[in-house]
């Protein structure tokens, strides 16, 4: 059975800076496993620009931005395979993976690092009756469709869902000559940025339909038509309110799920509020020597922050394997990370503090809109951090810093809350 | 006197931005919380401009298509032309990101260039023909 010190799983944002840095960091042993044909992940069908801005300082496409880092990659001679898929990943790290090169393969692993990405919520999410005739599009497969593919999903478009894939797929729609009638978001604020309403569908006239839902979907064959109705409080349909929409495509942006059939095989804990695994500081999952960044680990809205997650998990990756004591290593008393009043979950939501970097930062979402908060966080009952925020969103990540330096003052630290206050 | 309505985008406050019009003059801009805003609405109003992004076919090389965007951003008003002028454009592999795919694109002074690689096949040639006989 072959060995590598590092096996990263997913050759997308998330793996690609997770090698370079586990690579920069001292670790040459490393194999990335990556199903698709190429490496980037699904940056490659996001050919619209604005990534990058954090880290490139410029506003780059998806597949511009994937290159940067695929680059990197083949300058610092990383090992790939592609057309790979890992099939399953044993307790003790023994990676199980398929191509048609070699066939059914294992591989020793000294750490992994999963960087599986995220999938699309599906039709399922969809709580109509009747039948599904075609022309029902998850948002992303429609981008594949179009960016990667070349061909048109359909003209006559009626979109569910404002994050920004549908937003997106709204103006890309539009380009390609479909005529996009509706955007409908059932909740009364859009999961987009506000860049991309701007620029996605105001540039376009494309009305945003908030609390609404789709009622009905009219065709037994193929779409024909869809009915919108506004929606009260709890979500339910509003009776009276229905309108009438012709279309031959419904194009469904209704959420993204961390992808871990993977993780969960091999006994990885995952949090009820993230979908993804739960993880320490070193965004090490409960598996000693496994971890996790990306949009497995928590849906992202920006690809520099997958970056610079994944970067943090290359690092800390490179340090266990190259370690041999056992405190710098797994265990050690963790300080858990309480999210409170209005934030849904942070991550990390432990912390060992011996064993931090100086700086870490904790990312977190919020559960509804909120204006004029400050954002608090506290040693047991000490409030450390108080900071005002004239907005925040549930479609917008946030995040604090910690200092080691100040965590180190107060050794019988027992948790840290992170929470809204109002001003 | 006319009135623009708009919504900045500098930051995600995303604050309504009002600004009064005398023909093409601008009179006042308000709503804006910062700097920003006003700058962005004056720029909205007199010069709206945009990175456009598409994608054009590509022969010989084991992608079908190949993303491009406008270099710099082109009038609002041109984005429609730009992409009519890449529509049923088709080129051949090998392709870099970078590559002038059209030159001056609709009369805009500004050229569309290649987003991603296109090798004339795969970079990974045998484990892709492999892939593709293997199917
Ligand atoms: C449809 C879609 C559109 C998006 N658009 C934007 C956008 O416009 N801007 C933005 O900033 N972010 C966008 N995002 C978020 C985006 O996913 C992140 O910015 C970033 O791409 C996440 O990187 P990742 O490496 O975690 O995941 P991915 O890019 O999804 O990469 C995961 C990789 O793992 C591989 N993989 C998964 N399972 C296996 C397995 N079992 N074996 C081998 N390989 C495997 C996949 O093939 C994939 O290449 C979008 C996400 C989706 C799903
Ligand atoms: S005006 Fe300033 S504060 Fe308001 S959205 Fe624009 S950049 Fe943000």
């Amino acid at each position: 059975m072959k060995t590598y010190d590092i096996v990263i799983i997913g050759g997308g944002p998330a793996g690609l800076a997770a090698a370079v840095s586990a690579k920069r960091s001292g670790t040459d042993s490393i194999l990335i496993l990556e199903r698709d044909k190429e490496l980037g992940g699904i940056l490659n069908q996001c050919i619209h620009n604005g990534f990058g801005l954090h880290t490139f300082r410029e506003e780059l496409t998806g597949p511009e931005y994937a290159g940067r880092f695929i680059e990197q990659v083949e300058e610092l001679q990383i090992e790939y395979k592609l057309h790979t898929m890992v099939m399953d990943i044993s307790s003790d790290k023994i990676v199980t993976a398929m191509n048609s090169t070699d066939g059914l393969f294992e591989i020793k692993a000294g750490a992994v690092i999963l960087a599986m990405g995220c999938r699309e919520r599906s039709r399922g999410a969809l709580n109509i009756p009747g039948y599904r005739p075609a022309g029902i599009f998850s948002a992303g497969t429609a981008q594949r469709l179009v960016n990667m593919e070349g061909c048109l999903p359909g003209r006559k478009v009626v979109i569910l869902g404002s994050g920004d894939i549908g937003l997106i797929m709204a103006r890309r729609m539009t380009l390609e000559g479909a005529q996009v009638q509706v955007v409908a978001e059932l909740m009364p604020y859009s999961g987009g940025l506000k860049r991309n309403i701007v620029q996605c569908l105001d540039d376009y006239a494309i009305p945003l339909k908030l609390s609404h839902t789709v009622v009905e979907i009219r065709g037994k064959e193929r779409v024909e038509g869809i009915t919108l109705a506004q929606v009260d409080e709890t979500g339910r349909p509003i009776p009276g309110t229905e309108e009438e929409y012709e279309c031959d495509t419904l194009l469904l942006s209704v959420g993204l799920i961390p992808e871990n059939e993977l993780s969960s095989g091999m006994g990885v804990a995952l949090s009820r509020v993230t979908s993804g695994p739960v993880v320490n500081e070193s965004l090490e999952t409960n598996i000693e020597g496994v971890f996790a960044c990306g949009n497995v680990l928590h849906v992202h809205d920006l690809v520099d922050f997958v970056s610079e997650e994944a970067a943090a998990a290359g690092r800390n990756a490179a340090r266990y394997v190259q370690s041999t004591d056992d405190a710098s290593r797994g265990g050690g008393p963790l300080v858990e990370i309480r999210a409170v009043d209005g934030v849904r979950y942070t991550v990390p939501s432990g912390i060992n503090v011996e064993r931090m970097e100086d700086m870490q930062t904790v990312r977190f979402r919020v559960g509804g809109v909120y204006k004029n908060c400050f954002v608090s966080v506290y040693l047991d009952e000490e409030r450390i951090q108080h900071r005002k925020r004239p907005v925040m969103a549930p479609g917008e990540m946030e995040s604090i810093k910690l200092k080691k330096e100040e965590l180190l003052k107060y050794p019988d630290l027992k948790v840290i809350t992170v929470k809204l206050e109002e001003g | 006197m006319g009135k623009r309505e708009l919504i900045c985008i500098g930051c995600p406050m995303g604050c309504p931005v009002t600004v009064e019009m005398n023909g093409d003059e601008i009179v006042s801009v308000s709503g804006n919380t910062c700097p920003r805003g006003d700058a962005y609405a004056r720029k909205e109003v007199t010069n709206p401009t945009r990175i456009v992004t598409s994608t054009v076919k590509v022969e010989g090389s084991c992608v079908e298509m190949v993303s491009v965007k406008t270099k710099e951003d082109i009038p609002k008003d041109k984005i429609f032309d730009c992409v009519r002028a890449l529509k049923g454009l088709t080129v051949k592999a090998p392709v870099r990101i970078g590559d002038v795919i059209l030159a001056d694109a609709a009369g805009t002074g500004v050229d569309v260039v290649a987003t991603r690689n296109a090798w004339p096949s795969c970079h990974k040639e045998a484990e892709c023909q492999q892939a593709v006989d293997g199917s």
